[in-house]
């Protein structure tokens, strides 16, 4: 039944898209009626129409790459192309999360592995970097002080910091750990305090009418007032995060994805490494969205 | 009558990169309980920097500031302000703007029930019970304004001071703000002042209007006693050959004794 009346309203549903297109003085003369256009065109229809409209581009880019790909796969003998990599894929998830020793697991832990040192790398930049980021906007000479360290530091290579982080703490996890840190650690202070110095003089001046205590004026002023700047460096973070983790683990090893990459360049497994890069791209997509949906619910109509 | 807010010899001076500027120099004037004043002024002459001066967000540099008899030290909730946009706290409700004020000011004294039964009535005051939850963002530019006036009525200020409160606003809503303002005013008997750059503005809703001259050095030109009964109504006013003789001494100080060269 359910799936009759669906196949319907798709019919209907292209039919009334192209007499849209062809004859928009009509849908004009709709928009003064409203109650004609109850009459012609099904709710479903003006669901569906957008619909197709938002995702048939997408569609066809990701096409167009996937065509690419086999093109180039066809005319170079190296490269597996789609169809071989799918295969792969297939046996690859089919069990994810197998162990057989140390250095044989599942991709799935391999990825765990790596979001979890972002997470931690990323946890303890954000704690070190926003409350920093809040003294530095609210006083002018700390924040003198601290530019040219931040000058200094910031263009630095997030790789170059690992040298010095294998040396300090004598183990791969930490120091790929320390480089997360390193190199996200600076989006969050500087857009932070960014965010406290725009924090407009007419809130800070109903704070003063109010004679609100310095609590009240963070917890009602500062705190809300910075906080889509806060998010703003929180992306931006994650996004470096999630790009300097699978170099790092290339260089030290261990369970991840960087490494898990390097492990199947050394087997020759190609296939592999294509799926791993649309592992890290869906990862890092997923994280960016999940970023921009916590900042519009924070934005309070300020457009950020 | 009693004065209640004093300023004497007042001057006020700016650090720009240009120098020193001196916005106002000797600036004197007295405004009593329960008096509507208005400042009027061509733009930039200062009209802000007195009403901050009275507000205590700026100390004046010279002279000094007196209200009930004290000086003014700092701003405080017993001086309102109505900010020129009105700055509310976007990510507060109407309601939750209006009771982060009236919790400060009666929150040590009165229960949670009295203080919400204050929002709902300073509210109401304005006609915008009905916008109670929605966020400033998502109602209009002159609800914006009103809440602003609520949020400062809701203090029980012993003055209220304006910012050009309805200068943002379309000439229709300014009309029924203004209108809404009378009435409030006569009913609470408030201490007003206000500025603006409106002459029909001034007219209607003061007791006395204070005209500046033009900066630098800004101060009080004349000032203009207006004798129009209460409560005034706006429709019978615009045949009242009073309220025309009061609005033409005021452009006639604007535009013949103090026009500001083209900018
Ligand atoms: N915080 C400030 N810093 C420097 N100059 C200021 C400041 N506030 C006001 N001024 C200057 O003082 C003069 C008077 O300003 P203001 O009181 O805002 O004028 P009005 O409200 O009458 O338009 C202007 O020339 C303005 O540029
Ligand atoms: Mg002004």
């Amino acid at each position: 039944m359910q799936a009759i009346k669906h196949e319907a309203s798709v019919v209907s549903g292209t039919e009334s898209k192209t007499v849209e297109q062809t004859l928009p003085a009509r849908t004009a003369s709709k928009r003064r009626f409203p109650s004609l256009e109850s009459a012609d065109t099904s709710p479903a229809v003006r669901l569906l129409v957008p619909a197709i409209k938002t995702v048939v581009p997408p569609l066809l880019g990701l096409a167009l790459l996937v065509l690419v790909w086999a093109v180039v796969a066809k005319s170079r003998g190296g490269l597996p192309g789609p169809l071989s990599t799918w295969e792969s894929a297939k046996l690859l998830f089919a069990d994810p999360f197998y162990r057989n020793g140390p250095n044989d697991q599942g991709v799935g832990w391999n990825i765990l592995n790596s979001l979890g040192r972002v997470g931690i790398g990323f946890g303890l930049a954000a704690l070190v970097g926003i409350p920093a980021g809040f003294i530095l906007g609210r006083f002018a000479f700390v924040s003198a002080m601290f530019a040219p360290v931040i000058s200094l530091l910031r263009p630095v290579s997030p790789l170059a910091w690992l040298p010095i982080g294998l040396l300090v703490f004598k183990a791969a996890s930490p120091a790929s750990i320390w480089v997360i840190f390193i190199s996200s650690v600076w989006p969050m202070i500087l857009n932070t305090a960014a965010g406290v110095r725009a924090v407009p003089q007419d809130y800070l001046n109903v704070a003063r009418v109010l004679r609100l205590s310095e609590f009240k004026v963070f917890t009602t002023i500062l705190f809300p007032s910075v906080l889509p700047h806060v998010l703003t460096g929180v992306r931006l973070s994650i996004g470096v995060a999630w790009l300097v983790i699978v170099a790092a683990e290339m260089l030290t090893g261990g369970v991840g994805i960087g490494f898990w990459v390097w492990d199947e360049w050394n087997n020759l497994n190609v296939e592999h490494i294509i799926i791993a890069i649309f592992i890290v791209g869906l990862v890092g997509l997923l994280l960016e969205q999940v970023l921009i949906l916590l900042a519009r619910r924070f934005s309070f109509g300020q457009g950020v | 009558m009693e004065k209640f807010v004093e300023l004497q010899g007042v001057g006020k001076s700016f650090d720009s990169r240009k120098g020193r500027f001196v916005a106002l120099r000797d600036v004197n004037l007295t405004i009593r309980q329960g008096e509507f004043v208005s400042l009027i002024g061509h733009s930039g002459c200062g009209k802000s920097t007195v009403l901050n001066i009275v507000a205590g967000l700026y100390d004046p540099d010279a002279g000094i500031a007196l209200c009930g008899g004290r000086e003014i030290d700092g701003p405080g909730p017993e001086r309102a302000v109505v900010f020129q946009n009105h700055s509310l706290l976007p990510w507060l409700t109407c309601y939750g703007n209006i009771y982060l004020a009236v919790e400060k000011v009666f929150g040590q004294r009165e229960n949670k029930a009295q203080l919400k039964a204050r929002c709902e009535a300073a509210l109401a005051l304005v006609n915008l019970s009905h916008a109670s939850d929605k966020y400033p963002h998502e109602v209009s530019g002159g609800m914006k304004q009103r809440v602003g006036i609520a949020r400062a009525l809701a203090m029980e200020p012993k003055v209220l001071l304006m910012d050009e409160p309805f200068g943002a606003l379309d000439a229709l809503t300014r009309a029924n703000l203004q209108d809404e303002l009378v009435k409030i005013v006569e009913a609470t008997q408030a201490t007003v002042v206000m500025v603006t750059h409106d002459v029909d503005e001034a007219v209607l809703l003061s007791d006395r209007i204070v005209m500046m001259t033009n900066g630098p050095a800004a101060t009080v030109g004349e000032i203009l006693e207006v004798a129009l009964p209460r409560p005034r109504e706006r429709l019978a006013l615009a045949n009242d050959s009073a309220y025309h003789g009061y609005r033409s001494a005021v452009l006639e100080f604007l535009y013949q004794k103090h026009l500001r060269p083209a900018a």
